[in-house]
């Protein structure tokens, strides 16, 4: 396999869906961040066959994560300080996703308006719902596309 | 420059204004149609923009009407093609260069949360006055307004729903203001292929345990109702012709059906009516439609009044 060198300080990503390591690095917009990521693609598992796995060396509090549990629950995050695991992140549904799906609704204002950031709201917990902010069109469950 | 609110409030849903303030609110317009002198003059200098992206007969004249009786003035346009959003402006931009000239404003917009774009960059109050089939808290307000007008109160009501429930979105308005009055049961009148979405029964009727059931034919709930609330059953909901014409005739509430009714029993409809009421209807004293039109606009008057924190000086 594939070496990558250990991180000092960031996160790793593992579990990925293999082939949307790619997709979770715009998702998470760490094109936009001034730090060194590295992208394992395909990599052998145990448990799901093949995965992506995504190396982010950056401050921990410079990467708001809870996206990850909405596009997909089963990525692990594992913490890095000083080049060790201090914390397994649990992931819970974010209160709100911004810029990370479209509504569908045609008749959403979002269809026409332009630069206007595509919001949905957690509504329901238990059941995973996420409404529209404007339209209040209903999105079920996690992003698995 | 327009007036300075201590606390800028739009208003997108009728749930955006608490049970408290909706009796306040409705209290006011009581005052406004007995004493009209009274509040003549208190929006003196003030201006409500209309911006209607889509044409409408009563909700923008009601909206002028309850300025111009409390002294103020109107600007704004009647259709999109009229306006800038021809050349591509944006709402958010709109918005913003009304702001300069108008105090509070009431927008109709055919997208579904066009108003809460306006609302989000608006430095005065912003009125939703229909997205859509998203939301229209004006019409749910004269509907709330004229059941108390004529009931005497909003709780302890058996309230029939008649017609299209599936796609109404002032059927969808008023169950969830009227959930949140003690003793409400609603008797949901309509063909299968129109009846009331199970997300607004899971969202709305069973966290407040509301009573409910579901009835095909009208003449069986109209001896127990308080309130009928009738809509009107477009022909391109079908997915055929038959059904149709089964169902057309099923819901035209005429005098022989009104027989059924109780002597309290009121009819509301949010207009425009086709042909689901009966023109013979319109001279019973039940028929309070027309009365929904006129409560409707007191309930703008007192609104704005609200929203634009002004004070009757006495």
């Amino acid at each position: 396999m594939l070496n990558v060198g250990s991180i000092e300080q960031g996160f790793v990503l593992d579990h990925i869906k293999a082939g949307k390591a790619m997709t979770i690095y715009h998702d998470l917009r760490l094109d936009q961040l001034d730090c060194c990521v590295a992208m394992i693609m395909n990599a052998r598992s145990s448990k799901m066959g093949r995965k992506d796995i995504i190396k982010v060396e950056c401050p921990v509090d410079q990467l708001d994560l809870n996206i990850v549990g909405f596009i997909d629950p089963n990525i692990t995050i594992n913490v890095i300080e000083h080049g060790e695991i201090v914390e397994k992140k649990a992931l819970g549904l974010p209160k709100e996703v911004r810029n990370v799906i479209k509504c569908k609704n045609p008749r959403c204002i979002t269809s026409i308006e332009q630069g206007l950031d595509q919001i949905f709201i957690l509504t329901d917990p238990e059941h995973a719902v996420y409404r529209c902010k404007y339209c209040e069109e209903k999105y079920h469950g996690h992003r698995r596309d | 420059m327009h007036r300075q609110l201590k606390n800028l409030r739009h208003v997108m849903s009728p749930l955006d204004l608490s049970v408290e303030e909706l009796d306040h609110i409705m209290e006011l317009a009581a005052d406004m149609e007995k004493n009209p002198a009274k509040y003549a003059h208190v929006c003196d200098g003030l201006k409500l923009a209309t911006l209607f992206y889509e044409p409408s007969t009563r909700t923008r004249l009601s909206f002028e009407t309850a300025m111009l009786n409390m002294g103020g003035n109107v600007i704004g346009f009647h259709s999109g093609s009229t306006s800038s959003a021809t050349k591509g402006e944006s709402v958010a931009d709109t918005i913003r260069v009304v702001s300069c000239f108008a105090d509070i404003c009431a927008m109709r917009h055919p997208k579904e949360g066009a108003p809460m774009v306006a609302a989000a960059k608006s430095s005065i109050p912003v009125i939703n006055a229909g997205d859509g089939g998203h939301q229209h808290p004006t019409q749910t307000l004269a509907d709330l307004m004229t059941i108390r007008q004529t009931k005497g109160r909003l709780d302890h009501l058996t309230v029939g729903i008649c017609g299209d429930l599936k796609f109404g979105r002032t059927v969808h308005s008023l169950i969830s203001a009227l959930v949140r009055y003690p003793g409400i049961r609603f008797v949901l009148i309509s063909p299968e292929e129109l009846k009331l979405p199970s997300y607004v029964k899971e969202e709305h009727l069973d966290p407040h345990h509301t009573e409910y059931k579901e009835v095909i034919r009208l003449e069986d709930a109209l001896p127990d109702l308080d309130i009928l609330y009738m809509t009107r059953v477009q022909k391109e909901r079908f997915f055929n012709e038959d059904d149709y014409i089964r169902m057309k005739d099923f819901y035209i509430l005429n005098e022989e059906k009104m027989k059924l009714a109780p002597k309290d029993m009121y009819v509301l409809h949010p207009l425009p009516r086709v042909n689901e009421i009966s023109v013979d209807v319109d001279d019973d004293p039940r028929a309070a439609y027309f009365k929904q039109v006129y409560w409707g606009m007191y309930m703008r008057m007192a609104l704005m009044f609200t929203l634009l924190e002004l004070e009757v000086k006495e």
